[in-house]
């Protein structure tokens, strides 16, 4: 674990790769550190956004950072939530394809998994979910769609995702939801919050 | 409709609602946004007796023109732009009386970029997550103003302004120092990366904006070459991408980056830096994460 400092207003803690980087963000979650609105998480580290007032700054929650011990494989806190989806996208066979496996076995595999929010970004609305079937890890198109439809229920690069609006996009469209996976109008205006286990079932 | 509002006639090059920003979704993507010189936005509310976070109006060069419905006491900081109420001439940092149907008229500022325009009881647009302000990056929040828009003004708090005027700190100028600290990707450039920021001048482009200005100045060579995995950005970074031209991030910027950032700008020269007009002149002194 390596911690960096931002400036006078964040800490960024980097660790080996994502399953430290969650167990970080658990231990985070488990023991807050005193001064810090709110933590970014990311693919390799969690940014540490310190409040202006917090005493001691930055020195004092990077001190407070390097005491915390992590427990390995540990997730973050979160909610539950199940996402009904219709397994008829577009990238579908090309998943089977790729893992080898029938579109049947692809869908079985996606419903089977189970998912957590590693992290957002991309666009406001959109986590990044891990999934404990490695099958599932498939790359990127060769070519991004200039438009994917709200609802999309996607894989790509180790991830998978659902896109909150109609964006362009180049990961492998499994088939598409209705829920509304970002909504203004709603506390928190996200469904995929950091942390939350997510289920697919098919409708 | 509101009893009292500001009728928008023009707007100028870009106008926008800011208020002290969109605290809390950082980890779904949604930056913090809020008035890019946090400074001067919070100096005109004060200055009307507003409460702290009172929704105001970001003026950047000017060219603001406003009518009020109903009486309407305002302030401007910021920028120092010539300013008319009613055709007459006034002060910036000044409490200023609107009558109804009277005009407010913002010139283009003499020295730096942005002006606040803040109203006694604040614009009282629909909040998004918590808050008024425009983020030019995901589009949350208000449009920018327009002419013919109407923006209502919220009840007066009970307190009343205790000041008249308020003395503006100096704004703008050719050449601004900008106090930063390395890192946390320092160790991704070559040492005479690190000299060329901390000795040289970097110039203001006009590919500027409340995301980030673009500097144009030396080259700031990698020491470690391939792709940095995203992670979570601050405002005030100096994020290098790969042709070279460091963007240094406002109040709009991507809450997360794929670059890495040579340093960071203090928290406390944001606002000053946030007043930098294209052409200016930037240095940076490097300091000490937790002085002076």
């Amino acid at each position: 674990m390596r911690v960096l400092t931002c400036g006078d207003s964040g800490v960024l803690v980097e660790v080996a790769d994502l399953g430290e980087a969650l167990a970080l963000q658990a231990a985070l979650d488990e023991d807050p550190v005193p001064g810090v609105a709110e933590t970014v998480p990311a693919a390799r580290t969690v940014l540490l956004r310190v409040a202006p007032d917090a005493p001691g700054g930055v020195r004092a929650v990077a001190e407070a950072v390097r005491r915390l011990r992590p427990r390995p494989g540990a997730l973050p806190q979160g909610g539950e939530v199940e996402i009904d989806v219709q397994y008829d996208g577009e990238d579908l066979g090309e998943v089977a394809e790729i893992t080898g496996m029938t579109e049947r076995e692809v869908v079985r595999a996606h419903t089977a998994a189970r998912w957590t929010v590693a992290f957002g970004g991309f666009a406001p609305g959109f986590g990044y979910l891990v999934g404990d079937d490695r099958r599932l890890d498939v790359p990127r198109r060769g070519e991004s769609r200039t438009r994917v439809p709200a609802g999309s229920v996607a894989l790509a690069g180790g991830f998978g995702g659902v896109y909150p609006r109609s964006s362009p996009g180049g990961w492998r469209l499994l088939g598409r939801t209705d829920a509304v996976v970002w909504d203004l109008d709603r506390d928190p205006p996200g469904l995929l919050v950091p942390g939350t286990r997510v289920r697919f079932r098919e409708v | 409709m509101a009893d009292r509002a500001l009728e928008v006639l023009a707007p100028g090059p870009l106008a926008t609602v800011q208020d002290a920003g969109r605290h809390g979704h950082a980890a779904l993507g949604v930056g913090a946004s809020g008035a890019a010189d946090a400074a001067s936005y919070a100096r005109a509310n004060r200055l009307l007796a507003n409460p702290e976070g009172a929704a105001a109006l970001e003026v950047t060069m000017g060219g603001l023109a406003l009518r009020a419905r109903g009486e309407v006491w305002v302030a401007v900081t910021g920028a120092p732009c010539p300013v008319r109420v009613g055709g007459r001439g006034a002060a910036t940092a000044e409490v200023l009386r609107l009558r109804d149907g009277e005009e407010l008229r913002l010139g283009p500022p003499a020295r730096g970029l942005r002006s606040y325009v803040a109203v006694r009881g604040g614009v009282d647009v629909p909040a998004v997550l918590g808050s008024r302000s425009t983020d030019v990056l995901s589009g949350l929040g208000p449009r920018p103003l327009s002419a013919g828009d109407l923006l209502p003004v919220g009840e007066p708090p009970r307190a009343f302004p205790v000041l008249d005027a308020v003395p503006e700190p100096p704004v703008g100028g050719d050449r601004l120092e900008l106090g930063v600290v390395l890192g946390p990707r320092d160790d991704w450039f070559a040492p005479e990366a690190v000299e060329a920021l901390l000795g040289r001048e970097f110039e203001v482009t006009g590919r500027s904006d409340r995301v980030g200005m673009r500097l144009a100045g030396p080259a700031l060579p990698r020491a470690v070459g391939g792709e940095l995995p995203t992670e979570g950005m601050v405002p005030g970074s100096l994020q290098v991408p790969p042709d070279g031209e460091p963007v240094l991030f406002l109040a709009d910027h991507p809450v997360t980056g794929g670059y890495p950032v040579i340093a960071v700008v203090r928290s406390a020269d944001l606002p000053r830096a946030a007043q930098a007009r294209p052409g200016t002149r930037l240095s940076f002194a490097a300091q000490p994460p937790d002085g002076p």
